[in-house]
Formats: structure tokens, sequence, C-alpha cells
């Protein structure tokens, strides 16, 4: 191994895994957005709601996410949406993410036992008022683990934007193996840089959800 | 007072589950203070009946009335849910698994809703909560969370947390049946006391002896019909109809064995 070359890389991976946290920090958010509202639509009252939302998670999850992201970065200015390859990446693995999201959320509501919500309505609340006070307090800790899981797969799926050439980690990596004919090492790099950042989510993601069965 | 309504009147009841008839013709008025224990084997129909009278199960057939308030009346939806919300909070209901809610403390359990929905502040749901907790002999445990109550004492929290709306009615549907035999009799008592006081009540029971110490009148369901109804003492002692006979003779032998 070249243990000298590695070192002369290395803070250029650094600065990538910048790109890769920044990137997955974003997917995150819009993720979470997009699993808020397809989680609400699938548990609509309204038919074409439900409809919508199933059609957004069936398609979103039965599709690779890379077919997703070529879609919308190759073939979005055919029809008119121009993004740079970061913003492509970002909105493509947000959306995509967030239908295992809304799987993962409607998943923990209605695994809350149905007399919680009976229990509620007796006493005269609303639909979202039972919601909001008893049933989603109690959904939100049953979701902080599967959602914990959904993070996991959503930063390892980061590496396929350096298919369209975002400058994360991935790319780095590849980018240096072109210069430099060490894929082992630049791989290796590149691996154990991904290693840390999901052990640090994951151990953040444990200490929420024991927080949550505390309190 | 004179009342020319009864207080709580169902009329016609029917009920179906696709093409299963639960409830055929179920017609019941129940007066101010009175006490009705609906009594009969398991799959007859009693839960349905109960459901159905704070809209839970909603009817397929006949009307559902709470003094000059009909229940069960069908509007469009946004009336139909302040309607509903309106006459909900005046009937209270008691489940058979409890149902408190589990993320909550035993004061906030009592307080959620009448905060919510009547716009108490803090000190008077407070005050409230210790009142009704107090009457359930459950004021010790108000800072406890449910999981770390009995099942007798759950039961006797989610009646103070239904007695804190100040119900008009108690709906008790089985609320004895999960528990521990030796836990029965402190939720019996609260049953009691509530009777002392006056509050109406419909309560499905299995338990004969309960039913016949504190009930006006008895109901015996089968295969969702009311098949004979009357003074608790007639029904035990004295039932005129072969089904009630045999399901009490079956029942005690039961409980006996
Ligand atoms: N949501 C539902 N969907 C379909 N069938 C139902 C539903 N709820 C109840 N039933 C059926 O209706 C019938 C009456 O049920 P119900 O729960 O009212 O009986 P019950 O008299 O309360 O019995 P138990 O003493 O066992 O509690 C049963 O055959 C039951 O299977
Ligand atoms: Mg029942």
């Amino acid at each position: 191994m070249d243990y000298e070359l590695m070192q002369r890389v290395f803070p250029f991976f650094l600065e990538a895994a910048w790109i890769t946290i920044l990137l997955s920090v974003l997917t995150a958010v819009l993720g979470l957005i997009c699993g808020i509202l397809g989680t609400a639509a699938r548990l609509s009252r309204f038919v074409v709601l439900r409809f919508l939302g199933a059609a957004y998670v069936s398609l979103f999850r039965g599709t690779p996410a890379l077919i997703q992201l070529f879609i919308l970065y190759f073939g979005g200015p055919q029809i008119g949406i121009q993004l740079d390859a970061f913003e492509a990446g970002v909105i493509g693995l947000g959306v995509n993410v967030g239908a295992y999201m809304t799987e993962t959320m409607r998943g923990a509501i209605i695994a809350v036992d149905k007399g919680q919500a009976e229990a509620a309505r007796t006493l005269g609340m609303s639909r979202w008022q039972a919601m909001r006070n008893v049933i989603l307090p109690q959904a939100m800790r049953l979701m902080i683990r599967p959602l914990g899981v959904n993070l996991n797969a959503l930063i390892k799926s980061t590496a396929l934007v350096a298919a369209i050439s975002v400058v994360e980690l991935t790319y780095t990596a590849q980018r240096y193996i072109g210069s430099t004919y060490k894929p082992f090492e630049m791989f290796l790099i590149a691996g154990v840089l991904y290693m840390i950042i999901i052990y640090i989510v994951g151990v953040g993601v444990a200490l929420a959800d024991r927080k949550a069965r505390i309190t | 007072m004179s009342n020319p309504h009864p207080f709580v009147d169902i009329r016609h009841a029917q009920k179906s589950f696709g093409t299963l008839e639960v409830l055929k013709d179920i017609s019941l008025q129940v007066d101010r203070g009175q006490i009705v224990a609906i009594i009969g084997p398991s799959g007859s129909g009693k839960s349905t009946l109960l459901r159905a009278i704070n809209d839970l199960d909603p009817l397929t057939g006949g009307e559902i009335w709470l003094e000059d308030k009909q229940i069960n009346k069908s509007l469009p939806y946004r009336q139909y849910e302040k309607n509903i919300n309106d006459v909900r909070q005046e009937i209270g209901m008691v489940f058979q698994h409890f149902n408190l809610f589990p993320h909550l403390k035993v004061r906030e359990n009592v307080t959620l809703a009448p905060k919510m929905l009547k716009g108490l502040s803090d000190t008077e749901a407070n005050a409230l909560a210790e009142e009704q907790l107090t009457k359930v002999g459950m004021i010790e445990r108000i800072d406890y969370y449910p999981s770390q109550l009995s099942g007798g004492q759950k039961q006797r929290v989610a009646i103070a947390r239904a007695l804190a709306m100040k119900p008009k009615v108690m709906l008790f549907d089985e609320a004895t049946s999960a528990l521990d035999p030796e836990l029965v009799e402190e939720v019996n008592l609260v049953m009691k006391k509530l009777a002392e006081e006056d509050m109406t009540m419909i309560i499905v029971t299995h338990e004969m002896g309960f039913a016949e110490s504190v009930c006006d009148r008895v109901l015996f369901m089968d295969q969702g019909v009311v098949v004979e109804e009357g003074p608790p003492d007639v029904i035990f002692r004295n039932p005129k109809n072969e089904r009630t006979r045999n399901f009490l003779r079956k029942h005690l032998a039961g409980a006996a064995s």
C-alpha cells in the first residue's frame, strides 16, 4: 500500500467528505418533507390523495434511484428542468428517500394501537386533535429506528451522484484513480470515511431512540 | 323534571358488517340516572351496540338520541364532525383494555381533553384532575405513567379521565374483564360510587352478581336482538325466556367451575 500517496490525497478526500455530508443532510431534510407529505396523503380521507400517495411510493420505490437521477439530470433539460449536478442529486435522492420515509412513518402511525384513537375520539377530540396529541407522540417513538435505517441507506446512496459528476467522496476516489492507478488505496480511503459518517449517525439515532424511550 | 324524551333513546338500531347482521332492530330507552346492564353471549352484539351510542361503530339503520340531539345524524363531513365531537364530550366511555395514553402521566391523561376541548387553564385542569383522581382513589399515583400501574389502577384512571369531561352518560364495555380477579372489586366499587351519585350508565358486563346489585334494568341480548329485558331480580331469578335461562345456567356453571 502506498501510504505516502494516501497521506498526500487525504485532505482532498476530507473536503469531498464534507460534500457527501452536505448532500446527505439536504437530502434527509427533503426526504423528511416528502415523507410527511406522502404520509399525510396516504392517510387522508380523500381517495384521490390516498391514490397519489400510493402512486408516489410505488413509483419511487419501484425503480432504481440511479435511473431516477439520470431522468432528472440528463432528461430534465428536454422538458425544461435545468439543474446543476448537485441540485439534481439533492432533489433526485431526496424525493426517492421520501418514498421510503413515507412508508416508515405511515407504518409507525398505523402501528399505534387502534384503542388510542378510539379513546381520544370518545373524549370528543377531532381527527386531527387525536392525531396530534395522542397518535403522533407515540408514533414518533416507533419511527426513530426505522428512519435511522432510511438515513443509513440514504448516506450510502449519495455515492450514486458520482454518476452525474458531483464531486463527493466516490467521485473523488474515481478521479484520483484516473491519475494514480491505485484503486485499492483510493476506495479504501473513501470507504473508511463513509464508515465514520455512518457510524456517527448510527450512534446519534441510537441515542435519540433511547431518549425517546425513557421520557 | 318533566322531560318528554328519554335521556338516551335508541330507536330501531340496525348494524351490519358486510353481510353479517350484528344488530337487528334494537330499541332501548334509558332515563336520567338509570343504570342498565347488557348481558349476553360472546358475539351477540353488546359491544357493537355500546359503540354505536357514540358512533364509534356507526349504525346502518335506526337513530340514536341523547336528550334532544341525534347522535348519528347524516350530515356533510364537517358538520358531522362538529356534531359528533360535541356529543362525544357528553358521553364517557370506558374500555375493556383501558386505552390510557401511555406517553402521558396519569395527571395529563385526565387533563388533556378538558384543557383542549373546554379551554380549562392549567390550574383549573389540575384541580379537576385531583378531584376526579381522588374520587377513584388514584390521587397518590397522579405523577405515575400508566405503565407503572396495575390493571385495576389503570381502569380507575380511565374512569377518572372520562369523568373529567363531566359526561351525562357513562358507557362501560366489560370494564373488568381484562383484570385479575383480585383487582375487579376496586373497579366495581368505583362504579357503585357513580351509581350512588345518580350517574346514567350503560354497562356491558359478564358479572351477573355486580349487574344484579347496581342495575335498575337488565337487557339480555342474543344474536343481535334483545331477547328479554326487565328488573334484575326478574331476569336473574325468574327469567321467562328459554334462551335467557340457558345462558344464565351455562354462565353460572362456568363461573362456578
Ligand atoms: N369491525 C368489525 N368488522 C366485522 N365484524 C365485526 C366487527 N366488529 C364486530 N364484528 C362482529 O359482530 C359480532 C358482534 O360483535 P360484538 O363485539 O358486538 O359482540 P359482543 O357481544 O360484544 O361479544 P363479546 O362478549 O365477545 O365482547 C361478532 O360476530 C363480531 O365478529
Ligand atoms: Mg364485546
